[in-house]
């Protein structure tokens, strides 16, 4: 047990015992090697399966605005308590439901990339040993750096620790500045590769809405795609289907999106779901000065009206 | 039925020989391919374990057109389907085969009654399994009454030898495929060395599946599923996935001046897949919809077909985004006092 954990059982299962919330949003131990996954504590003995490494990809604030009315405590990543910050400014929680727990996060591990470094062998299994992770399988071994396996989310994000905690279990500081290269980098290309590109990728979609159901900013009780009378999108995955569900899905996260990368670890074919919220996030910073989930004062990008907003797009 | 043997290094031509007539479809390569995709000239050994994407994609596609209609001169003019390609599909693993097995009793097992579109891609698919010698990640067939060298669905079954393939003819269309000219005959040593050869990969874990579907007979209102359910987030990647679900909905949709009837997959994991037209909601949250999932793979097909709906590929298990693990399930039930 890490000293992070240990503090981090202690002050949940006070939380618990002193009943000052119902129920604690985590991570326990998984069913696989180098796998951990969300777990949900409502009794004092509950806690001492919680955990806090490298694996704890899940973001837990997708089961917030499920959970409404309920006292929630949150062990938080700085994403995770970005999206916190961003459903309280948009009235799906009360600051006073929630607790937010910050743990310090560098970045976690991407089972994708994991899977490829070790040429897709079974791993049978995994132990983080400071910054690298040993793996093996039946007649193998391999030591692989952390910082090669990092999730694209994590390897751009500057905002590392949550905006405000609760309880603050140390927070790794955020550095330097997100230029979005990978935008810029996509940007140079001219429409026939950028429409190539993309087609490519809605090509590996299948519909599962996995992306969706992962994502803490989708909550509508009845999603667009869901909704016939008049029916909106067709729900194959033919290419001009799939791209009308990534193209609206990520216009409806503008301005709200935190890039914690939630929809990219849930798909399971790989399409690559932030190439669009990328893009979208660029623009909510460079037209409207807004980056989402900083300020829980701050109004919701789209809600929000200047009259010094940029219209030359309009006119 | 035939055995032939094939040299490794001639299997791309073997491949390419069966190309001549048909399309010949196998495990594409990761991370940009999840699923069988035309054979390219190039033959890599197959990755242990399974494709993402199983091989029910070919058979019970994920939208598929049942037939087209427009008004013409007044009266209704139906247009069928286009007629499927042959496909031979190389490289399936045994228990995606078994999954096929469990389909078609859904599908087309009566002459009278079954579906078009499944029953034409069925009738032109040859599945051409390939044993596994090494367990994959998350894999549990022999859990779940399968076997990692099992034939039941293959009509050709493939076991990976040295430096050869031995090719063993299960059906008719599998022994048509023995007719290639790179095949040489197999020996009785071949025979012997494909018994030898099946090692680690049947060394599998167990589980409590002994009396699973009966237990589970009186725990529709168990406590289990309140405990289960809550991580679930609702996605369909599990059903999806899974070579042997097949739940669909059916749509028409309107292209130009013609119109199509599709059918597409769906899923019992989606909130809106059993709300009625009245407006009410049998299983309004992830906790009727997870025991759902369950009950149908351990309890309701088996009541209908004999056989637990599950055959431990492990697709569900490495994929699902927050480590809802059936094999834990299964445990759990298997813990279950009356």
């Amino acid at each position: 047990m890490t000293s992070v954990e240990r503090q981090l059982r202690a002050e949940c299962r006070r939380l618990l015992e002193d009943k000052e919330v119902d129920v604690i949003l985590g991570y326990g131990r998984g069913t696989l090697p180098l796998r951990t996954a969300p777990v949900f504590a409502r009794q004092a003995a509950d806690v001492d399966n919680l955990v806090w490494d490298v694996t704890c990809e899940n973001s837990l604030a997708v089961y917030v605005p499920r959970l409404a009315g309920q006292r929630i405590a949150i062990v938080a990543k700085g994403c995770d308590g970005r999206w916190i910050a961003e459903q309280i400014s948009e009235n799906q929680v009360s600051r006073d439901n929630v607790t937010v727990i910050a743990v310090p996060c560098a970045g976690v591990i991407s089972r994708r990339k994991l899977a490829e470094a070790t040429g897709y062998k079974p791993i049978m299994s995994g132990v983080i040993q400071g910054d690298t992770v040993a793996v093996a399988g039946t007649d193998w071994e391999q030591v692989l750096p952390i910082s090669d396996l990092l999730e694209e989310a994590c390897k751009s994000c500057i905002y590392k620790g949550a905006p405000f905690a609760d309880i603050d279990l140390g927070r790794v500081d955020s550095t330097g500045s997100d230029g979005f290269p990978d935008v810029a980098l996509f940007s140079q290309l001219n429409g026939e590769e950028r429409w190539q590109a993309f087609s490519a990728e809605v090509d590996k979609c299948v519909r599962c809405y996995a992306c969706r159901q992962a994502c803490p900013g989708c909550f509508c009780k009845v999603c667009f795609v869901d909704k016939s009378n008049p029916t909106i999108i067709g729900v194959t995955d033919d290419k001009s289907d799939a791209m009308v569900f990534h193209l609206v899905r990520a216009l409806h996260l503008a301005g709200r999106c935190v890039d914690c990368g939630a929809c990219e670890k849930a798909c399971p074919t790989g399409v690559n779901l932030r190439m669009l919220n990328r893009k979208l996030q660029k623009d909510a910073r460079e037209l409207f000065g807004h980056t989402a989930g900083l300020d829980p004062d701050e109004k919701p990008m789209i809600s929000s009206y200047r009259p010094d907003d940029p219209e030359d797009f309009i006119m | 039925m035939g055995a032939k043997v094939c040299d490794l290094n001639r299997v791309a031509e073997l491949l390419g020989q069966w190309a001549d007539s048909r399309t010949v479809v196998v495990p594409g390569a990761p991370p940009e391919n999840s699923g069988f995709v035309p054979f390219d000239g190039k033959w890599n050994a197959l990755l242990p374990g399974t494709t993402v994407r199983s091989v029910k994609d070919l058979l019970f596609a994920q939208s598929d057109m049942l037939f087209g209609y427009e008004l013409e001169d007044g009266a209704v003019k139906f247009t069928e389907a286009a007629v499927p390609e042959e496909v031979v599909a190389v490289g399936v693993r045994p228990c995606d085969a078994r999954a096929i097995t469990m389909l078609d009793p859904v599908f087309c097992e009566d002459p009278d009654l079954y579906d078009p579109a499944y029953q034409a891609r069925r009738d032109r698919t040859t599945l051409v399994v390939i044993g596994c010698n090494v367990v994959g990640s998350g894999c549990f067939c022999t859990g779940i009454g399968g076997d990692p060298h099992g034939k039941q669905g293959a009509d050709l079954f493939i076991t990976e030898l040295e430096d050869r393939l031995l090719l063993e003819a299960v059906t008719d269309k599998g022994e048509a495929l023995l007719s290639a000219a790179v095949l040489t005959d197999a020996s009785a040593e071949d025979m012997e060395q494909s018994k030898v050869v099946t090692g680690t990969a049947r060394e599998m874990i167990e589980l409590p599946i002994e009396g699973l579907k009966e237990k589970l007979d009186n725990m529709f209102d168990h406590d289990i599923w309140s405990q289960l359910h809550e991580t679930c987030l609702g996605c369909g990647v599990c059903t999806y996935l899974c070579p042997t679900c097949h739940c669909f909905d059916v749509t028409d949709e309107r292209r130009g001046e013609a119109y199509q009837r599709l059918r597409t997959w769906d899923s019992c994991q989606f909130t809106l897949f059993t709300l009625h037209g009245s407006g009410h909601n049998p299983r309004p949250t992830t906790q009727e919809r997870l025991r759902q999932r369950f009950m149908h793979k351990l309890n309701y097909y088996p009541d209908k077909h004999g056989v637990s709906a599950c055959v431990g590929c492990g697709r569900c298990v490495n994929n699902c985004p927050v480590n809802i693990d059936i094999r834990e399930i299964i445990r759990q039930i298997g813990g279950v006092t009356a």
